[in-house]
């Protein structure tokens, strides 16, 4: 039997400092687009904002959409709880960033990308502004048109979500949109946009200047490539780290665990929550088909011990999503109430054990009816939190 | 390329245009989905959930009303996922709701109560929520109540505020549980830009949104043997009526309206088409008196175009977006206002009723003319000159409330004295209306001759495109107009207050060539006003619109100028149009309002 045949890889790709950004983008804009489309998607990058949508696929279906006017958005919004990565590339490479929105802009045929930023990262405006200067001088000096805007959101963890974000771009209430159209035919102003994620941003720099089989040759099937981990929780090391796809959430906890390790919710409050029995048998990855779980969102990882009441983390998932739910739709608006009020109802004894039941079934019809992603994703803590953790729940 | 789309509903194959949503397709094969937030004069939300149907393939539900029908779609809009979804739904939106239907205004006539009987929602077993939460009541207007505990957060009425008025005075604030439709920083509805028009009460599927009702107070007055209570009807209340009665869409019942109106016990039922008939001799002189400043006198100072202001909604819009065009306004009051003046003097004094004794109430298809009868400046008579204002749907509750089997009443007539009335009057409760009656008695008084249409219909004013255009050239004048021969009266008609936007706009831009505007604060006109009854959508505006015409067409007589009582006013009271009585009683100054 093979126990499991993978250990936990570190990566170092991201963060690594490259100094001939102006090279490789050269480089780039002298290829075919289709070429660059091909790259990309021979790679199997995917994108690591959370849906998990194959990035060159993306790239394509936008470059093949008739409209004259386009646009690149990187969006950095960034609310996850528990992730905090987006923020250190923008701070330490953000070159990357640019290159890769102006290498989008030439593939899809805009000359105009936003980097749609979290309120909260204001700071990091005065020094990114300065990168997007000199990056656009050089743009110039190519002969390359190609500009970008920082676009600074509002505190709405919604906004992140990519119609949600069009909304709020456009000065209107940040309120997910109806899908289809999608973003590739109707984005920002109606045209059609490519948004990618900070991260995945910066994984097509790497692609781009090492080529699609080193990204590819990491990872494991469905998989491929590094991720950024924001770890927190219990651990004696948190942090941001870089590691390759499919391992075990054993080997994780082996190497973040404070020894006491109970339970991992994976992928923040719209992921998962592992409890110890699963670690083993637990992936980290973008399918549920090898023996795991889905994709780790945001890519947070959050370790908790046995001295924490899995109770008040879910009630604390529940408090975020019920106030940060954009309130327009009814499964998720009035569903996170109940939710979040009925845990707390049988917890008081007010509602019997079994109103759990119940509230399990609710979730369901909030992942089958919900308009975008946050009412569908609650489900998943509060299934995977509940039905491990019932006692807890109750008592 | 094929412009047709195969899918199967429920096993049933059909054809359907491309580009058509799964609600279409589900409406083309006769299958009803259940919708909240959708309204057939909206853009699409999506955001009610509640059309949630299964698409084969699909992990998750999708919502009918927002989602484009694809080749070979399998869709199934009655499987037990669809209806455990569908249960949820309306059980989750039940428990944020104060569902103490009982008590309620729209009881019987809400959407949300239908879909709980419907579904037999007859448990309750998720938490209450609507007494945990600070529900709050905005009863501050005249016209219209708020009531947040039954509102359901569909966003029509923030769509219908936004995209029919342009007016954008309900919005959504707040996210998560707190989301609520609120108005600027939470104000009363009556201490910002809403214009009262009633739109949103007539798209609201709840009774989060209805109109202030008097019905006690009238009762009250009616049932006073010390009051003379007098009741006046506008012309599109007689082609709505029916539809609270049982009725089909677009029934006139002016005569069985009348009947009842006198079963209630009113002491004289008369018309307001009276005083639209009124209306136009004061405001057709008043616009031939600009014309004659402007073209003849060449005196740059006069206004034009001169716009009609029988439309409360209209001119309190006016008033917040485009202070500085006041004096386009004709100064003629509303018919309504007219009426009220009137009743408490000239009808007081031919009829040697004390005024102090009379009530006077009008039927309105209107929720801003409860604001506009509340304007401190309303009390010419010396009193106030229209003490309750009802809409169609408070007549109806007064109907049924005394116990009168409407279908089977006789039809009866208006009583006299401001009860005769021309088709050019009843023609005011169309979008266009006012225009071609004005244009019908404005032509003939400065040439002599009728205007030439067929029949006297001035169909290029017709119609319900949103913003129409006439030209009409005078030849051959009397000899007091020839200033005017040879010119080409151009005219715009427009409905929606967004459709008054653009009119206004290019008034503003100094681009507009017009004379004469009319604008109607609602889709259609009076006909689809805000006090009209529930529900309204393009085709039920439609119908009630081809009654007006049809009404208009049956009058003997068609032009305003022509009623016997109208001659006789001029006569006994009045003396001449814009004279000092009209000056006194009949017009009016308008007020500069803030944006908020
Ligand atoms: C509620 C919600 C919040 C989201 N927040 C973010 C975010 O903060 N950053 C992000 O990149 N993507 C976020 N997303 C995902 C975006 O909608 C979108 O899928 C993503 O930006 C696409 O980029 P990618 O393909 O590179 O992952 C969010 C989605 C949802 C439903
Ligand atoms: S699921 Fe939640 S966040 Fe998404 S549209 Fe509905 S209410 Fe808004």
């Amino acid at each position: 039997m093979v126990a499991h045949s993978y250990q936990l890889k570190r990566a170092d790709f991201i963060f690594k400092n490259e100094n001939d950004w102006e090279r490789i983008l050269d480089k780039m804009l002298k290829r075919p687009t289709r070429e660059l489309i091909n790259e990309l998607m021979s790679s199997e990058l995917k994108g690591r904002g959370g849906a998990g949508f194959p990035t060159g696929l993306k790239w394509k279906l936008t470059a093949e959409d008739p409209s004259d006017t386009k646009f690149v958005i990187c969006n950095a919004d960034e609310g996850e709880p528990g992730t905090f990565k987006d923020r250190e590339i923008l701070t330490k490479v953000p070159y990357k960033v640019l290159m890769a929105m102006a290498v989008c802009g030439y593939v899809i045929g805009s000359n105009q990308g936003y980097i749609y930023l979290r309120g909260e990262y204001k700071f990091l405006v005065p020094e990114l502004n300065k990168v997007i200067q000199e990056f656009e001088y050089y743009c110039k000096q190519i002969g390359h048109d190609f500009s970008i805007k920082i676009f600074l959101g509002s505190g709405a963890y919604i906004c992140g979500e990519e119609t949600a974000l069009f909304e709020s771009m456009e000065g209107k209430r940040g309120e997910p949109r109806n899908k289809p159209p999608y973003p590739s035919s109707n984005g920002y102003m109606g045209k059609a946009t490519v948004v990618n994620n900070v991260e995945t941003l910066a994984h097509t720099f790497t692609i781009f200047k090492y080529g699609a089989k080193k990204f590819y040759d990491l990872g494991v099937q469905y998989s491929r490539g590094s991720k950024l981990f924001s770890v927190s929780g219990d651990t004696p090391k948190p942090g941001i780290y870089e590691l390759e796809l499919g391992m075990s959430l054993q080997d994780f906890v082996n190497e973040f665990g404070d020894g006491d390790t109970k339970a991992v919710q994976v992928g923040g409050a719209s992921g998962f929550l592992v409890p110890r029995k699963r670690f083993e048998k637990t992936t980290i990855g973008y399918r549920g088909k090898l023996t795991g779980i889905s994709l780790p969102t945001g890519g947070s990882m959050m370790l908790f011990n046995s001295s924490r009441s899995m109770y008040n983390v879910l009630d604390n998932y529940l408090e975020f999503f019920r106030e940060e739910s954009c309130g327009q739709c009814t499964p998720c608006r009035v569903g996170c109430q109940q939710l979040h009020f009925g845990i707390k109802a049988v917890k008081r004894g007010d509602k019997p054990a079994q109103y759990l039941d119940k509230l399990l079934k609710l979730t369901e019809t909030m992942q089958l009816t919900a308009k975008c992603g946050l009412g569908q994703s609650v489900a998943n803590s509060f299934s995977s939190i509940v039905e491990n953790f019932r006692e807890e729940m109750i008592y | 390329m094929s412009n047709t789309i195969h899918v199967t509903i429920n096993g049933i194959a059909l054809e359907v245009e491309k580009g058509k949503t799964i609600l279409d397709a589900a409406n083309q094969a006769g299958m009803i989905i259940p919708t909240l937030c959708f309204h057939k004069d909206l853009c699409i939300a999506g955001n009610c959930r509640v059309c949630v149907v299964e698409v084969s393939g699909q992990k998750r539900l999708a919502a009918a009303c927002a989602t484009p029908c694809e080749e070979e779609m399998e869709i199934q809009t009655n499987s037990l996922k669809v209806r455990n979804s569908r249960k949820h739904i309306i059980e989750l939106l039940l428990s944020e709701h104060n569902a103490d239907c009982t008590k309620c205004y729209k009881n019987g006539n809400c959407e949300l109560q239908e879909l709980a009987s419907e579904y037999k929602i007859m448990t309750q077993d998720f938490l209450r929520l609507a007494p945990m939460k600070n529900y709050t009541i905005d009863q501050f207007s005249p016209s219209i109540i708020k009531d947040d505990s039954k509102c359901i957060r569909c966003q029509r009425c923030v769509r219908t505020c936004a995209e029919l008025q342009g007016v954008n005075a309900l919005t959504v604030a707040y996210k998560g549980d707190e989301m609520k439709i609120a108005s600027f920083f939470e104000k009363a509805m009556n201490d910002v830009v809403c214009t009262n028009c009633g739109q949103c009460v007539n798209h609201c599927p709840t009774g989060a949104l209805v109109e202030r009702n008097y019905i006690e107070e009238v009762w009250d007055a009616i049932s006073d043997p010390d009051k003379h209570v007098v009741v006046q009807t506008a012309p599109a209340v007689r082609v709505g009526l029916g539809e609270e009665m049982g009725m089909e869409v677009g029934s006139r019942v002016t005569g069985k309206m009348v009947s009842a109106l006198k079963r209630l016990g009113f002491n004289a039922v008369l018309d307001t088409d009276f005083t639209a008939d009124l209306t136009i001799i004061e405001e057709g002189t008043e616009l031939l008196n600009r014309l004659k400043k402007a073209l003849k006198e060449k005196d740059n100072s006069v206004k034009l175009p001169m716009a009609t202001s029988c439309s409360p909604g209209w001119i309190k819009y006016i008033e917040h977006m485009y202070p500085e065009f006041l004096e386009h306004l004709s100064t003629c009051k509303s018919p309504q206002q007219m009426f009220g003046a009137l009743v408490k003097t000239y009808y007081a004094k031919a009829r040697k009723i004390d005024p102090e004794n009379i009530v006077s109430v009008s039927i309105m298809p209107c929720t801003a003319k409860k604001f506009e009868a509340n304007r401190p400046e309303m009390h010419d008579s010396g009193y106030r000159d229209v003490d309750y204002v009802l809409t169609t749907r408070e007549l109806a509750i007064m109907i049924k409330q005394a116990g009168i089997d409407f279908k089977k009443l006789p039809d009866e007539k208006f009583d006299r004295l401001m009860g005769e009335s021309t088709g050019a009057g009843v023609i005011f409760g169309a979008t266009g209306g006012v225009m071609e009656a004005a244009l019908r008695t404005a032509y003939e008084l400065v040439t002599g001759r009728e205007v030439p249409f067929e029949n006297l219909n001035i169909t290029p004013v017709r119609g319900m495109e949103g913003v129409r255009q006439a030209t009409i050239k005078i030849e051959n004048p009397l000899t007091q107009w020839d200033f005017l021969d040879g010119v080409e009266l151009k005219c715009a008609v427009a409905h929606g207050l967004v459709n008054a936007q653009k009119v206004m706009d290019e008034v503003k831009s100094g681009t507009s060539q017009y004379h004469f505007i009319e604008v109607m604060a609602c889709p259609g006109g009076c006909l689809g006003g805000g006090g009209q009854p529930i529900p309204t959508s393009p085709e039920i505006r439609e119908k009630r619109m081809e009654a007006i015409y049809a009404e208009d067409a049956g009058m003997p007589l068609r032009k305003s100028h022509e009623n016997p009582e109208i001659l006789k006013i001029y006569q006994d009271f009045l003396g001449e149009p814009l004279g000092l009585k009209s000056h006194h009683l009949l017009h009016t100054k308008y007020i500069g309002r803030d944006r908020l």
